[in-house]
């Protein structure tokens, strides 16, 4: 039970395009902070905490994410910190400090700039460095591994894979800041070639550069903001073992974990968000968190149409704190994951009043 | 503001990341047992054989050392066919990224499978190394894993 009630009072996101090439991360921050600010109703200085999720590796540069704070301004100086995660991972660190009473109010932003680099080599390097990122294996062959020990476990077909991504892109229809918005139907993707068996590009996530933010409020803070507030009423995290080999890829244990203790099954849910790159880690998912089929799965369109590395968990925060702000259901339930096959999962269980 | 695509002015960012990395007493004992063609593991708190082996349990975190010879032949438990290798893959034809179960072992290690087609892929099937002529003491010793020939494999009619 949390000793405070912290509530998300402002969300703003960039558009979610595959390469931007006409402004640097501080450029493509600026206006996404502004209006994430501007809905919170709160000035710079009703801000107690700012922390930041990204990745050096994307900009290939140490403390890269250091550049990026002069879209915050550091001077007068800031409460400030950065984690090398995604930004989901940042809004905890923001949520623990609202609990020490040391703030009332926090800004969490993730960035991330993919098309810098080759993505799915870079990737690899969050592997272990000495038997397995020597031998170079790419994020969406280990993801097709992971597939196959799905399918063949649970008699999952390659078809409930493609109707994920047909489902996931065309609502992403309605979502005018992700990056794929329309999808072929099912036969017509299962007629395409295979990009690392059992999985084809539908199957897989776009690449995306973005950005994104929330405003976290709590007490005087949350009365002082305009926006409705949406309550963070459970959140937790786990993490799975490092090695591939060690783990159950047809399952997430650190999702189930991270979803009990959050509190995801002590009522109704009515829409969830989840960070799910690749279609069978969808259904994965939805089976760690006992999702049934009356809960809207990733109105948004989730990671399958935007995947912005570092922001795309957070952005599911985001997303369904919004949906509720704006009526769609009053309980909801986001989900971040980060590292090879889902080996670490955050959980966040969100109200509206 | 408006942009001028055509003048704007852009710089190649190449992306390179030059560590170098020692190894310990566990990881260096399965890099030694490499250079001789022998595959060792270390035993888990709850007695399975993880292979690479780790230093510490990765279900209490306490370290743990004791190493078991296995394999050299293992099973597939997952697969992934790369029809198109990426120039940094460890085989430059149409190959299978495995998950190989060593004899004696309890996890998995991950390398390739050289198994000419798709077709010639299964969950469950049997692999042996193939060895680099002259070993170096990294994981490349292995060149890859290959199916065991019909008729070696005990599990198969």
């Amino acid at each position: 039970m949390p000793l405070r009630d912290v509530a998300i009072v402002g969300f703003a996101q960039s558009a979610s395009v595959r390469r931007e090439s006409s402004k640097n991360e501080v450029e493509m921050l600026m206006p996404v902070l502004r209006e994430a600010k501007r809905q919170a109703g709160l000035r710079g200085s009703d801000i107690g905490v700012t922390v930041s999720g990204s990745c050096d590796y994307l900009a290939g540069q140490p403390f890269a994410f250091v550049s990026a704070l002069d879209a915050v301004g550091a001077w007068p100086p800031i409460v400030e910190s950065h984690v090398e995660m995604d930004g989901a991972w940042a809004l905890y660190e923001a949520w623990v400090k609202l609990q020490t009473g040391e703030a009332d109010a926090a800004l969490v932003y993730a960035f991330g700039k993919s098309s810098m680099g080759d993505l799915p080599e870079v990737l690899t390097i969050q592997l272990d460095p000495y038997t397995t990122a020597p031998l170079w294996p790419d994020a969406v062959s280990l993801a097709a591994l992971q597939a196959r020990a799905y399918l063949e476990k649970t008699g999952t077909s390659e078809r409930d894979l493609a109707a994920v991504a047909v489902r996931s892109r065309r609502a992403a229809a309605a979502n005018p800041m992700a990056q794929v918005r329309a999808s072929a139907d099912v036969d017509a993707l299962l007629a395409t070639p295979y990009l690392a068996s059992p999985l084809r590009t539908h199957d897989c996530p776009p690449i995306s550069d973005g950005c994104a933010a929330i405003v976290l409020a709590c007490g005087a803070a949350v009365k002082k903001s305009a926006a409705t507030p949406v309550w963070i009423r459970g959140i937790d995290h786990r993490i799975e073992a490092h090695a591939l080999g060690v783990r159950d890829l047809a399952a997430s244990p650190s999702t189930r974990l991270a979803g009990e203790k959050a509190g995801v099954g002590t009522g109704r849910i009515d829409l969830a968000e989840l960070h799910a790159p690749f279609t069978h880690q969808e259904l994965i998912l939805r089976a760690a968190l006992g999702l049934g089929a009356d809960v809207d799965v990733n109105p948004s369109g989730g990671a399958l149409a935007a995947n912005p590395m570092m922001v795309a968990g957070l952005l599911r925060i985001g997303e369904a704190a919004a949906r509720l702000a704006g009526g769609a259901g009053r309980r909801a339930v986001a989900h971040a994951t980060s590292g090879p096959c889902l080996q670490q999962n955050l959980v966040c269980v969100l109200e509206r009043d | 503001m408006a942009e001028t695509t055509s003048t704007r002015l852009t710089a190649a960012h190449v992306l390179e990341y030059p560590y170098r990395r020692s190894v310990g007493p566990v990881l260096g004992a399965f890099f030694t047992g490499l250079t001789e063609r022998r595959l060792v593991g270390v035993r888990a708190r709850d007695g399975r054989v993880l292979v690479p082996p780790v230093e510490y349990d990765p279900e209490s975190g306490e370290a743990i050392g004791e190493m078991v010879e296995v394999g050299p032949g293992g099973v597939v438990t997952t697969w992934a066919w790369v029809e198109k290798p990426r120039p940094k893959h460890p085989l430059d034809r149409p190959f299978a990224w495995a998950l190989v179960r060593l004899d004696g072992a309890g996890s998995a290690m991950l390398h390739a499978v050289d198994a000419g087609s798709a077709a010639g892929m299964r969950t469950g099937m049997r692999v042996r190394p193939r060895w680099k002529a002259e070993p170096e003491g990294n994981i490349h010793d292995i060149v890859c894993f290959e199916p065991e020939a019909r008729g070696t494999d005990p599990e198969t009619p």
